[in-house]
């Protein structure tokens, strides 16, 4: 067994704290924010150069061949920075599940222009009825003539403001809630009868919704199989959760080093409160939190690229879990411990506390993916 | 022991609701109903309105203009208040300073004062905190230095709510630094217009602008505006403090957002289901049902006892304050996780009552949508402010609990 970063992996994190300290502080995050894009281009550029852009991606296509511990090192950063930028849409969902299940013709055509931070993707999986579920897909594709169509909505798509490309679920086949029956197709923001509406998130990044009328796309666009494609999505999706997870620990690590350089600085009734021992102990919670939420987004890392998706489902929504409730009490606590700092716009631990909200709100909370690994405690399950 | 409503009661009741259907502005209505943003006018408009009926003061003694009410009636007025979606009155008028002002206060003060409070003509903010002085209140150091029939007001306070609405402010300030920090505290009241007040916002975490620093530079201010004795001050503060507290229970904006939470939970779908249907989160909603009903009556068995026994609320409503405000957050959480991933946008404008949204976003994101990530965000205050919980967990270890 082996627990740490590698040497490569030790290095890129200190490229990307590096490059957080002198391009992307809190001040510099918070433009990036406020601009019409929500991030920043360069930045973007800056992942191309520094080749976080072409991480996942197999050496033939120009790839680094890198897994899903390797996102993981990222995505920390990602947490810790606020990084803005659609790095788990484009690359690790989108970008995953092409190198997974997209034609050859297709990866050759995307995934250089992906990799050279070209093109950006986003995945248009789920529906507002549907709520966290990915098989809940009433947006319709008919083929004719190897031609498809695809009429439906799609709410909620993360980084959807951004993206050239979408990649849309849609029913070819069987009832709204089946397992099979769904598609998947690339569609371009710039395709006809597609409509997008744009607007901010809670963490100060940009999200759409989708209205598709009748958006003709061709054979290839179809990716995988026709009436197949729920696997591929979910496999997409629980890399995405792992990811996530990720930047949950490089947050809650932030928020930890925050609150105790708070209780250590802070003084009332002529002491550091970091001496009351109400506060000594909420700040021993978090630090226990903070270690078993990084096993557990270990664990995520570990089985995200495994074949097995029973196997690897259960080891991330496990992790989704767990992280959504250790994050929860995390920015609650650190919140609370700063008193008034916590909760105005200006210190950046209330923005650490939102994102740290808003992702265990993404891609299933706690509560779903609960109920799902629990799910697999039936003896029917097994 | 029993737990309904005299018909004497249900009566009230019933009067204070047909006034709130007759008489509570429909624009005024809509905001709360919706969460959008309400202003000052509002807030002076609906405070107008109760005055005229002679409810302007709720929790005041009739010999000062107030309705008199006992316990009970005071609580059906809040909660028919929160369900009508009617708004709060300023507290920091009506049961922070004027309890204060009728306890403490010269008769030229509470005459002058009071009707001006009733009838919404005086907007009062609160200056307590500082920088430096948050839990440990007694610290602060703004001071005030007697100058012949003026004190002259030099320092900082913050987290000042609606302070940028505020015609007057109540401060604690520091009159000696003489024996212990306490001692040397008292309460002045100082006109908002004075030269050498500036006020400057502070946005929260939602976004929103509803705090303010204020920082006093040589202002001068009456000696007529000191409440009771120089250098009192800090009994007078503690005095108000249980005053807050025994307001934060807040019942009836906890059922009305109780209320409120059960319809989300009906309307949003899970997998095609209305998620009210999932056991997971029913459930939950199911614990703070609980945690509410049983407030609910340690609320009015706290204040029935304090008024039959005809004594001062004492360290037993920090109790009511724990209590109310976790509930208050968990609601706030739950509508939250009811929205799923319309929980993400954050659409600034649409706190406004004129937005329209886009149609697209229309269609799933429903009216109520836009404020409820920012209310979860905005309602942590709620565990820290009037004394966090630790605070107040303090206060019950060692004046209840003898520890």
């Amino acid at each position: 067994m082996e627990f740490n970063y590698s040497e490569e992996q030790l290095a890129l994190q200190d490229t990307l704290q590096r490059f957080i300290s002198r391009d992307y502080d809190f001040d510099k995050r918070r433009g990036f924010s406020a601009s019409p894009l929500g991030h920043s281009a360069e930045a973007w550029s800056q992942y191309a150069e520094l080749g976080l852009l072409a991480l996942p991606f197999p050496e033939e296509l120009g790839g680094l061949n890198g897994n899903a511990v390797d996102i993981m090192v990222v995505m920390e950063q990602f947490g810790q920075g606020l990084l803005l930028e659609p790095f788990l849409s484009t690359v690790v969902t989108c970008g995953g599940l092409l190198r997974d299940a997209a034609s050859e013709a297709l990866k050759q055509k995307l995934v250089p222009q992906i990799a050279a931070g070209k093109l950006k993707l986003s995945l248009a999986a789920y529906e507002a009825p549907g709520r966290y579920d990915l098989s809940y897909v009433a947006c319709t594709a008919r083929e004719s003539g190897g031609n498809w169509r695809l009429s439906g909505r799609k709410a909620v798509v993360l980084d959807g403001a951004s993206a050239d490309y979408f990649l849309v679920s849609a029913r070819s086949s069987g009832k709204t809630a089946d397992r099979d029956g769904i598609s998947l197709f690339l569609v371009p923001r710039d395709a006809k009868g597609l409509t997008s509406a744009a607007y901010p998130t809670q963490s100060g990044a940009r999200a759409a919704d989708l209205l598709l009328e009748n958006v003709a796309v061709g054979a290839e666009a179809l990716i995988g199989e026709p009436g197949r494609a729920l696997p591929i999505i979910e496999r997409a999706v629980d890399r995405a959760i792992a990811a996530l997870c990720a930047e949950a620990v490089g947050i809650i690590n932030a928020l930890n080093q925050a609150t105790l350089n708070y209780l250590k600085t802070r003084k009332q009734f002529g002491v550091a409160i970091g001496t009351f021992q109400a506060l000594k102990h909420k700040m021993a919670d978090m630090l226990i939190a903070a270690e078993q939420a990084r096993s557990m987004a270990i664990i995520a890392a570990v089985h995200a690229d495994s074949e097995d998706a029973a196997e690897r489902h259960r080891a991330v929504s496990a992790a989704k879990a767990y992280l959504g409730q250790a994050g929860r009490l995390v920015g609650q606590h650190a919140v609370q411990m700063h008193g008034g700092m916590g909760v105005v716009d200006e210190l950046i631990v209330s923005h650490y506390f939102k994102r740290l909200t808003m992702i265990d709100l993404s891609l299933g909370d706690a509560d779903y993916h609960l109920a799902s690994f629990s799910e697999t405690l039936r003896p029917t399950a097994q | 022991m029993d737990l309904k409503y005299n018909p004497e009661e249900q009566k009230f009741r019933a009067e204070v609701r047909a006034f709130f259907d007759a008489e509570l502005p429909t624009d005024i209505r809509t905001k709360l109903q919706l969460g959008r943003r309400i202003s000052k006018d509002d807030m002076v408009r609906w405070q107008k309105i109760l005055f005229r009926k002679g409810w302007g003061a709720p929790n005041w003694p009739k010999s000062f203009g107030g309705t008199g009410w006992d316990i009970v009636q005071q609580h059906i007025f809040e909660e028919e208040r929160a369900d009508a979606s009617a708004p709060g009155q300023n507290p920091f008028s009506l049961k922070m300073l004027a309890p204060v002002m009728q306890t403490f206060g010269n008769a030229a003060q509470q005459e002058y004062f009071l009707p001006r409070i009733l009838s919404g003509e005086d907007w009062w903010c609160q200056g307590y905190s500082e920088p430096g002085s948050g839990s440990d209140l007694a610290s602060l150091r703004t001071s005030a230095v007697r100058q012949g029939d003026h004190y002259i007001v030099n320092g900082q306070k913050t987290w000042n709510t609606m302070g940028q609405y505020a015609d007057w402010i109540f401060c604690l300030v520091r009159t000696s630094s003489e024996g212990r920090q306490q001692q040397g505290i008292s309460f002045l009241l100082i006109d908002m217009k004075s030269p050498g007040i500036t006020v400057r916002p502070i946005i929260m975490l939602d976004g929103e602008h509803e705090i303010n620093d204020i920082f006093f530079d040589n202002v001068k201010v009456p000696v007529q505006n000191l409440i009771g004795e120089e250098n009192k001050g800090w009994t007078y503060a503690k005095f108000l403090l249980t005053h807050e507290r025994s307001g934060n229970a807040g019942i009836g904006i906890c059922k009305r957002a109780l209320k409120k939470l059960k319809e989300i939970a009906a309307e949003q779908m899970s997998n095609g289901r209305p998620l009210i249907e999932d056991s997971r989160f029913r459930d939950r909603i199911a614990q703070v049902e609980m945690e509410l009903m049983a407030l609910e009556i340690t609320n009015l068995r706290v204040l029935s006892a304090t008024a039959k026994e005809q004594r001062a609320l004492g360290p037993e409503v920090s109790v009511l304050k724990i209590k109310g405000s976790e509930i208050i957050q968990q609601l706030a959480e739950l509508k939250m996780h009811a929205l799923g991933h319309d929980a993400l946008p954050y659409v600034r404008e649409a706190l406004d009552m004129d937005w329209v949204g886009d149609p697209l976003l229309g269609t799933h994101y429903r009216s109520y949508a836009p404020p409820i990530s920012g209310q979860y965000f905005n309602q942590r205050k709620t565990t820290i402010y009037a004394g966090s919980t630790e605070i107040q967990k303090n206060i019950i270890s060692q004046m209840i609990l003898g520890l």
